[in-house]
């Protein structure tokens, strides 16, 4: 009887110690659950969501304060991605913060641009270059094409262009079974 | 783990030849275009070169439209690591720098240097090396400027295939397989150029240190295996004669079969010591050390649906219109042009792309050389793929995945490994295009990868910017903090001294302002001597100084006004610092007390100037000035130079008059 509950009491003693050390040992920093979501989420940071950014999004999705379906960059996929990861079932995207687009990239048409720096400060991934009253341009391979710089020119000089194939980027095509006109007899 | 070594060293003894998993046996086609020796074709019209002629980085163009070339010159330099340069394939203009379509299956068009030749073909001045006995390490680095790739097909730049690896590099394999249909560009230079390509074995066996060297030729090709036998007697070099098998020309395939090692999925060949060389590009590294000659031209098969199927030496950019006419023009029922074989290769979007580095078969074809695929019927899963597949794959597996978009999956199955040799399809008995689903399947995985590093970029870029922002923040404060901090400390010594060392310090302004005008009061006035006019000047002065004279009271009565608002302000100031507010505002005061002090000066200045002018244009009346008012006096001098003009009218009329009176 008494051995039986001295081992015991050893037992719950080292594997306290053991859960004990490996709290500390194998501790995790940060909400996991954030940094997977900011994984999904395509770091736009457009803000279309609502939220001044992707990781602020995430962190509300993760709190609960902000549905899955707010993403219109990250498309279908992106809600659906989200929805596998946070277990809750899948809903179309919520069309009140945009419609889906093909990736584009913000363009400054640098005759007309005034050099006001407004661009600059809104850019949330720095992909412009410029200083005061001299001439911007957008760094294209960084821009996540947000749109963000849109709003502040205050001369209209930045258009957003879709993104040109080149045989660099170019895919191979889904097979698909060409149609041909059927042959008269 | 020295296994490789040994493995290498047992099969030099054996002529053992192992076996891979898979392979098929397509028509060989190979007889039509090795009837005719290598040909010479004429100078083109023009030559288009297109950047993008190997993997890697665009080189960079060094030429101008209009500059003249001369053979052999270099027009683009490699750029980054996995890069090659271009040289110009003959003498002449360079016409156009544009895009143009390339020989891609995209069909699209890419940067261009377009070459006008002179008909000279004149050599720029070449430079051998003595690749026998110079320095490994300056040869190496030197193939920088050859232009020369992998010219099997793969084109990948052959300078870092020949840098020394982190492995030494125990085997050289040649690959002299060709095991594609059509295609015989390597078996009729092994006919022709044996020579010249054991040479080039000789180079880059010294430029990789390698011991043993294999040259591995598929069965189907007698004479060029005859030709290399006699031109490596007497060498080290060994011939072995793999059986054919479609696609035993794949580096992997290769090395198994002649050395019966597996390279490693994830692994390179030179990891394991193994390096695999094509013969061409032997032959062209021999070319380029030994008579200095870059990569200007390569052997092209042209076979098919043309009239006189022929191999020809063609200088890359020539376009493949003219290599058509050469073989003595396309068949009337040829309906596109294929570029490589009929397995891997891919149909070319016109017969104007040019011939570059990759090419090594250009197939003309026809509906009745290649059906047109029946239409795809579903997957029946017998797996007849999975025994052809030379890589072990389960390509009906992958097939699901590629064409549910499961691309997850796909990867977990080895999708990457799949070689796109065509097998699959090729025995697939619901004639299912398998390979263009594994093609598209890896190409979305490659730009949904690209997508996740640019939003990885996009992420760490957006958190570097906040957290700057958030820096700049806090700096701004701790500025703030750290005057808000210094005005209290200065303020609690200022408090009782400041004001009244300010007012001292205005005392002292105004104390020296007066003496310097008491000074200029002092002045002797010893004008009796002078003229008249020295003394109206002096009146003017003295004029001007009574006018200052005057102000001199409101000067002093604004400066005590102006103390005793600094003096106010400096107690607000006080005030302010004390609530930590405004430490910017008091010097804009300052300021703006100091611009005011400064206008009225001015104001001042502008009407003495003002009284002097008045006081000059009373110079010449030589009356007493000095005592009237001088706007009084301006008048005085108007009526009287009035009186004067009238005087004088009165005195030409009596001159007249006393005229006519002469007259009469």
């Amino acid at each position: 009887m008494l051995i039986a509950l001295y081992i015991m009491l050893g037992l719950a003693l080292v594997l306290g110690a053991v859960l004990g050390y490996a709290a500390l040992k194998f501790k995790v920093e940060g909400d996991p659950l954030i940094a997977r979501i900011d994984a999904i989420l395509p770091q736009t940071q457009c803000g279309q969501c609502g939220y001044p950014g992707c990781k602020p999004y995430a962190t509300a999705i993760a709190n609960g304060e902000a549905d899955i379906n707010q993403c219109p960059p990250g498309g279908d996929e992106g809600v659906h991605a989200l929805a596998d990861l946070l277990g809750v079932e899948y809903k179309p995207l919520n069309e009140e913060h945009g419609e889906t687009k093909p990736k584009m990239v913000a363009f400054i048409e640098e005759d007309i641009c005034i050099g006001c720096t407004l661009c600059i400060q809104a850019c949330p991934v720095d992909a412009i270059v410029g200083a005061a009253k001299h001439m911007h341009t957008i760094v294209a391979s960084e821009c996540t094409g947000c749109e963000l710089c849109i709003a502040p020119c205050p001369v209209d000089c930045i258009t957003m262009n879709p993104i040109v194939e080149t045989p660099e980027n170019w895919k191979w095509k889904y097979p698909t079974i060409p149609i041909k006109p059927a042959i008269h007899l | 783990m020295n296994a490789p070594i040994n493995i290498a060293g047992l099969l030099k003894k054996t002529k053992a030849v192992f076996r891979f998993n898979g392979g098929v046996h397509p028509p060989e086609n190979k007889a039509q275009s090795t009837q005719r020796p290598i040909g010479q074709l004429a100078l083109p019209e023009k030559l288009v070169l297109p950047l993008r002629q190997h993997i890697g980085n665009i080189p960079k163009i060094k030429v101008a439209i209009g500059d003249h070339v001369l053979k052999g010159q270099l027009i683009a330099e490699a750029e980054g690591t996995v890069s090659a340069a271009i040289h110009a394939p003959t003498s002449g203009t360079i016409t156009a720098i544009a895009d143009a379509v390339i020989p891609h299956p995209s069909g699209l068009s890419d940067r261009c240097i377009t070459i006008t030749p002179d008909g000279k073909d004149s050599w720029i001045e070449r430079q051998p090396q003595d690749w026998r006995k110079d320095e490994l390490a300056p040869l190496v680095k030197s193939l920088r400027l050859s232009g020369i790739v992998g010219l099997g097909g793969a084109t990948f730049p052959t300078q870092i295939k020949l840098r020394s690896a982190n492995t030494a590099i125990h085997t050289l394999v040649i690959n002299a397989a060709e095991c594609e249909p059509y295609i015989t560009c390597d078996d009729m230079l092994m006919r022709e150029r044996s020579e010249e390509i054991v040479l080039g074995i000789k180079v880059a066996k010294r430029l990789l240190d390698a011991e043993n060297v294999i040259i591995g030729i598929e069965d189907n090709k007698p004479e060029a295996i005859k030709a290399m036998r006699m031109a490596t007697e007497n060498t080290d070099i060994q011939v072995k004669v793999v059986p054919t098998l479609y696609p035993s020309g794949d580096a992997r395939r290769l090395v198994y079969l002649v050395l019966g090692q597996e390279v490693p999925h994830n692994k390179r060949s030179t990891e394991v010591g193994i390096q695999v060389f094509n013969v061409a590009t032997v032959s062209a590294l021999y070319r380029y050390f030994e008579f200095g000659e870059p990569a200007l031209s390569r052997v092209v098969s042209m076979t098919g649906n043309v009239n006189q199927p022929q191999n020809f030496e063609v200088l890359f950019g020539t376009p493949l219109r003219h290599l058509i006419k050469a073989a003595g023009g396309a068949k009337r029922d040829t309906s596109h042009f294929i570029m490589g074989g009929p397995m891997m290769g891919f149909n070319l979007p016109s017969d104007d792309v040019p011939i570059t580095k990759a090419a090594n078969c250009i197939i003309a074809a026809s509906p009745t050389l290649f059906e047109p695929p029946p239409p795809a019927m579903p997957c029946i899963r017998c797996a007849r793929c999975a025994d052809a597949c030379p890589v072990s794959l389960q390509p009906q597996e992958l097939y699901w995945f590629a064409k549910s978009d499961n691309f997850e999956k796909a990867q977990a199955y080895n999708l990457f490994d799949c070689i796109e040799c065509g097998a699959c399809s090729y025995v697939c008995p619901s004639d299912i295009p398998l390979v263009q689903y594994y093609r598209y399947a890896k190409s979305e995985m490659i730009a949904l990868d690209k997508a996740k590093e640019a939003a990885d970029i996009a992420r760490e870029r957006n958190e570097f910017r906040l957290a700057r922002i958030e820096r700049e923040k806090q700096e701004r404060a701790a500025k703030h903090a750290a005057r808000a901090q210094g005005a209290k400390t200065a303020d609690s010594s200022e408090k009782t001294t400041a004001p009244n060392d300010k007012q001292a310090a205005i005392a002292a302004a105004i104390e020296r302002a007066k003496a310097q005008k008491a000074a200029e009061n002092t002045k002797p006035k010893n004008t009796t001597h002078l003229s008249n006019t020295t003394k109206a000047e002096i009146a003017a002065i003295d004029a001007r100084r009574a006018s200052v004279g005057l102000t001199e009271t409101k000067m002093t009565t604004n400066e005590e006004k102006q103390a005793k608002i600094t003096a106010a302000i400096a107690r607000a100031k006080a005030q302010k610092t004390d609530a930590n507010q405004a430490a910017n505002e008091t010097p804009i005061k300052n300021d703006a007390l100091a611009v005011d002090t400064e206008k009225q000066a001015k104001i001042e200045a502008a009407i003495a100037r003002a009284k002097a002018a008045k006081a000059e244009a009373t110079k010449p009346q030589d009356k007493g000035v000095q005592t009237k008012p001088s706007a009084d006096a301006e008048k005085q001098a108007k009526i009287e130079a009035a009186i004067a003009r009238a005087k004088a009218a009165k005195a030409s009329a009596l001159e007249t008059k006393e005229q006519q009176a002469k007259e009469d």
